[in-house]
């Protein structure tokens, strides 16, 4: 594809068309995992960027992927992944954004062979006038039996003019798997930030103190889990 | 009309946030303290604490510093120190909540506790054990606390220096400790009538 896509192609629904316009045309970075391999992958997007990347697991092959995209300006993840017979990936995305920022993540899942997993966590803190979104679409292939496909979903808004969207999808057509996939948007447990606040901790230590919590779920496992955790606390530092 | 007050140490209590309230050396015991996923009590006391200090000009306590003093006061309410290591208040018993609640003020020193129900969801070993964290920490001179309860049992552990019935918004009758035992015989129906 090298015209620029407009917000009717569904995977740039929710794009900034401006910024995307920038970059254009993205060319696309390849993973191969060979049969039998692992690997860890991260990509930490700081200031504005449009990455597209496709992976392709070999049978039994595993892959983790980590994402942190607190970009200044529009971050922009793309990824189409490949999973033979017995492959297993990990998706982890953080993403972060204030001001008018958009920042999105869109993903593909095919699942091309049985006895696949795949796990996608993504976990976003929007504040401001920021937008923030998960495109993120799971395939089971005709005869991908034995597949077990999860995507976990959620967004933590710290202001009412701060935007997700959301929208995870299935699309099967084997019988014998196990899908399945969670959606949440919500707010800061006001209760909870009481009781910080009651033991001496002001608001936002209080709040970064939670959405640490928050946002750690999406580094579990990673091998730079640390370095990511620490970005993403930089960036968390820069909105509440 | 008399305007309302909450003065602590000179210091407005009601024109400050809750956090500042803390650091002023306001504690709050909750009567069903919150559970926050993700952020563990040693995690969560140590940047309470250290909030604390430095609002009030003094050095944080180093993390070795920390854990020592996190130990002895979980210690001194029978609470098992692994418990520290846990997300905050998840997955506690209503005992351990409300041990726990007691080792946090423990931790925080605090100049004036408010403790709300402290005694609900207690055992009897848990009340004796609560009862005797809140002497521990709190029965010193320069200390007070508020503590409110609707039943005698965990004053037979905090021996109260003054007695005050409140029913519609308003004190009723003050007295000694012996007003808790008159109230445990004749109920508070009697009282309010």
């Amino acid at each position: 594809m090298t015209a620029l896509p407009t917000r009717h192609d569904e995977a740039f629904r929710y794009a900034d068309i401006a910024a995307l316009e920038a970059a254009w045309p993205v060319a696309t970075r390849t993973i191969v995992v060979a049969s039998g391999d692992t690997a860890a992958h991260s990509l930490v997007v700081a200031d504005g960027a449009v990455h597209d990347i496709a992976i392709i697991l070999g049978a039994g092959a595993q892959a983790s992927f980590h994402v942190l995209n607190a970009a200044r300006g529009y971050g922009r993840v793309a990824m189409r992944v490949t999973l033979a017979a017995g492959a297993q990936f990990h998706l982890g995305v953080a993403q972060i954004a204030g001001g008018d920022q958009t920042v999105e993540i869109v993903s593909e899942v095919v699942h091309a062979e049985p006895d696949t997993i795949s796990r996608q966590v993504v976990r976003q803190v929007l504040a401001g006038n920021a937008t923030g979104n998960y495109l993120g679409r799971v395939v089971v292939d005709r005869g991908a039996i034995g597949t077990d496909g999860e995507q976990s979903i959620r967004a933590m808004l710290l202001d009412r003019t701060a935007t997700a969207n959301a929208r995870p999808e299935l699309e099967i057509y084997a019988d014998d798997v196990k899908c399945a996939h969670g959606c949440a948007i919500g707010e800061l447990d006001a209760g909870a930030l009481f009781y910080l606040a009651s033991r001496g901790i002001p608001p936002a230590a209080a709040k970064a103190l939670m959405l640490q919590a928050f946002l750690a779920e999406a580094f579990v496992g990673a091998e730079d889990e640390d370095q990511l955790t620490a970005a993403a606390l930089a960036a968390l530092e820069a909105i509440v | 009309m008399l305007r309302p007050a909450a003065v602590l140490d000179g210091a407005d209590l009601l024109a400050m946030a809750p956090h500042e309230r803390a650091a002023a050396g306001l504690f709050l015991g909750f009567q069903y303290p919150v559970e926050i996923p993700g952020v563990s009590m040693v995690q969560f006391l140590r940047e309470a604490l250290n909030s604390q200090r430095k609002s009030r000009g003094e050095a944080p306590l180093s993390g070795g510093a920390f854990l020592k003093l996190a130990r002895e006061q979980a210690a001194l309410l029978k609470l098992d120190a692994e418990m520290l290591k846990r997300p905050v208040n998840v997955g506690f018993s209503g005992g351990e909540k409300k041990r726990a609640e007691m080792v946090q003020m423990g931790i925080l020193d605090p100049k004036l506790a408010i403790l709300d129900e402290t005694d609900s969801g207690l055992d009897i070993d848990a009340l004796k054990i609560v009862g005797e964290g809140i002497n521990a920490i709190m029965r010193k001179p320069d200390k007070a606390v508020l503590l409110i309860t609707h039943y005698q049992r965990l004053l037979d552990y905090v021996k109260p220096d003054y007695v005050h019935v409140l029913a519609g918004g308003r004190i009723v009758r003050s007295g000694g400790p012996e007003l808790a035992l008159e109230l445990e015989e004749q109920g508070y129906e009697a009282l309010v009538a």
